[in-house]
């Protein structure tokens, strides 16, 4: 089963991927490349979830299922997501997260 | 697996049968005819909650992701009666020129969410969990969008929809450290491998910010008060107890049964995020003076409560949180019901707009008086019963100072609950709300939340059958 790529070398790429997609969503000022983030974010979970599979469990398909239902509702998410930004476009103008600040405490 | 089989997902499959044919129907109808869904589908929804109360079968199905005992069967029958009620609200809204073209939508969007979250309730395993969350969450934030030319609702569904693409990612980030050191996404067959391991304990944490994102506890709360005040009253009070219940009841079922081996890990956090959301939740209800935000604030602030229930980590305490969500879907749907109805006459939602309400409009008045002392608990409505099970659970494991803490929350509660309270009878206005009637479906929605607010806590005989059916660790 041994591909010669050791497990870690993916699991630190997922972990980075992930954080990095932590990072953008806190500072991007732009509702798209916020979206993108989340997507960066879920993509490492992906990877996570098929390398644990390979590696750990190759007898069984959990992790791959699991990761085909979560690209199936990441796009779900992003088509709606994206219909919400245009809308918001339309409403303000802009899609810069600091223009949607109406409400504050 | 017979075809017979399927009637366990009698709840799923009949709401999943309403929502095509209001679609059809929506289809089919013309323009003037439109108005008429509302009628349809508020008479399916009805129907579809009395087959649910029908006499249930225990069991499971698809390899034990679906599992549904009388448990299950009873938060869902809880979840159809509330969405029963906001349905009855909303009628006179969706009526309103602005809606017209997109009724149908409001009932669409709802009823996919509450299949997504009958579908969490009864999952048994991971991936059950995840879609139900998706399916009701991602159709919440178009629904938070609906009135999308106001700006305040474009906002609360864009700040939803992010906010719960982060958590959800959070949560399956602890899902597959989950499988990756169990082997498997099965709740019975993670629960026999789960240890006091490092790496067990980081995936549980990941795993609790995920949800705790959706019952808003307090370090993930901050999109809670703009999107309660940003989307439309009704949809606001569907999020702030329908989405809230079914969460806090698939959060009690996955930490009695998957994480019942380290209760030591998630008791002290449970014990710090209660006192914080309890807390922090008060004191920024305090200080608000739009309606539906100060409901927001109270509505995290009864998440803390709810967490004093899962503390105890008895049947004590499953009984206490699956009856106070009971009551609190009444309490703070009357609450809901008199905003929504005075904000869809006069468009005014502010504390100070509620000087004089009951000289004018006594009925509607002592309807949200009622509500509110059920919210703070006051004896002898049913909101006191849900929060005295609640003290007595967490009390009975020896939890004396959390509850005390509590207590003293409940006091700041009544601070604030009062204030509206007073507002209404006591403070004078120049231009109090005028006198209007209330529209019959709102008044029959209502009667029904008074007649909870009323009943529920005098006939033991409920509190007796969720025991019966309750489990703990």
């Amino acid at each position: 089963m041994n591909t010669g790529i050791p497990i870690e070398y993916f699991l630190v790429t997922a972990t980075l991927m992930f954080f990095a997609g932590v990072y953008g969503f806190v500072t991007r000022k732009n509702l798209i490349t916020m979206l993108m983030s989340v997507e960066l974010m879920l993509n490492a979970v992906n990877i996570n979830f098929l390398v644990f599979n390979r590696y750990l469990f190759p007898g069984q398909l959990e992790g791959h299922f699991f990761s085909l239902f979560v690209i199936a509702v990441a796009a779900a998410e992003a088509a709606v997501a994206i219909a919400l930004i245009i809308n918001i476009y339309r409403n303000f103008q802009s899609i810069d997260v600091e223009k949607t600040d109406e409400m504050k405490f | 697996m017979n075809l017979d089989s399927f009637l366990l997902m009698r709840h799923e499959m009949v709401l999943t049968i309403i929502t095509l044919m209001v679609l059809i129907a929506d289809l089919s109808f013309n323009e003037e005819k439109k108005i008429k869904v509302i009628w349809l589908a508020t008479a399916l929804f009805a129907i579809n909650t009395i087959i649910g109360f029908l006499p249930n079968i225990s069991g499971n199905l698809f390899g034990n992701m679906y599992k549904n005992t009388d448990l299950q069967w009873t938060m869902k029958n809880i979840l159809n009666l509330g969405v029963l009620v906001v349905l009855l609200q909303s009628v006179e809204w969706l009526k309103s020129a602005d809606n017209k073209y997109k009724i149908s939508e409001f009932y669409l969007l709802v009823f996919s969410t509450l299949i997504g979250m009958q579908f969490m309730i009864s999952s048994g395993s991971f991936l059950m969990l995840y879609l139900g969350l998706e399916l009701a969450t991602i159709p919440m934030a178009a629904l938070a969008a609906y009135d999308r030319y106001r700006h305040h609702s474009a906002e609360a569904g864009i700040k939803l929809i992010l906010s719960a693409a982060m958590s959800s990612a959070v949560l399956l980030l602890g899902i597959t450290l989950i499988y990756g050191t169990t082997g498997s996404t099965y709740f019975d067959v993670v629960a026999l491998k789960y240890a006091n391991i490092p790496l067990q304990t980081l995936a549980f944490i990941f795993f609790f910010s995920g949800m705790a994102f959706k019952i808003s506890l307090v370090p993930f709360h901050l999109w809670t008060a703009d999107v309660y005040e940003g989307a439309p009253v009704n949809v606001t009070s569907y999020l702030s107890v329908i989405s809230k219940g079914a969460s806090a009841f698939i959060l009690i079922i996955v930490l009695f049964t998957v994480f019942n081996s380290i209760s030591m890990i998630w008791k002290p956090l449970l014990y710090i995020i209660s006192v914080l959301t309890m807390t922090i939740g008060n004191l920024f209800a305090i200080r608000q003076q739009n309606m539906k935000r100060f409901l927001a604030f109270s509505s995290i602030a009864q998440a803390g409560f709810i967490l004093l229930g899962i503390i105890g980590a008895s049947s004590i305490g499953m009984t206490s949180v699956v009856y106070f969500v009971f009551v609190y879907i009444f309490s703070n749907l009357g609450a809901f019901g008199v905003v929504s109805v005075i904000y869809y006459k006069t468009q005014k939602e502010n504390m100070d707009d509620y000087n004089g309400l009951y000289h004018t409009n006594p009925k509607l008045s002592l309807i949200m008086m009622l509500a509110l002392f059920s919210l703070a608990g006051i004896p002898p409505v049913a909101g006191y019963f849900g929060k005295f099970f609640l003290f007595t659970a967490a009390a009975s494991s020896g939890y004396y100072w959390l509850v005390f803490i509590a207590v003293l929350n409940a006091t700041i509660s009544l601070y604030y609950y009062l204030l509206v309270v007073k507002a209404m009878f006591i403070n004078k206005s120049e231009t109090p709300i005028a006198y209007f009637k209330t529209d019959v479906p709102a008044k029959i929605a209502l009667s029904i939340c008074v007649l909870g607010i009323f009943f529920i806590g005098f006939f033991s005989i409920i509190y007796q059958y969720l025991e019966s059916i309750s489990f703990g660790i």
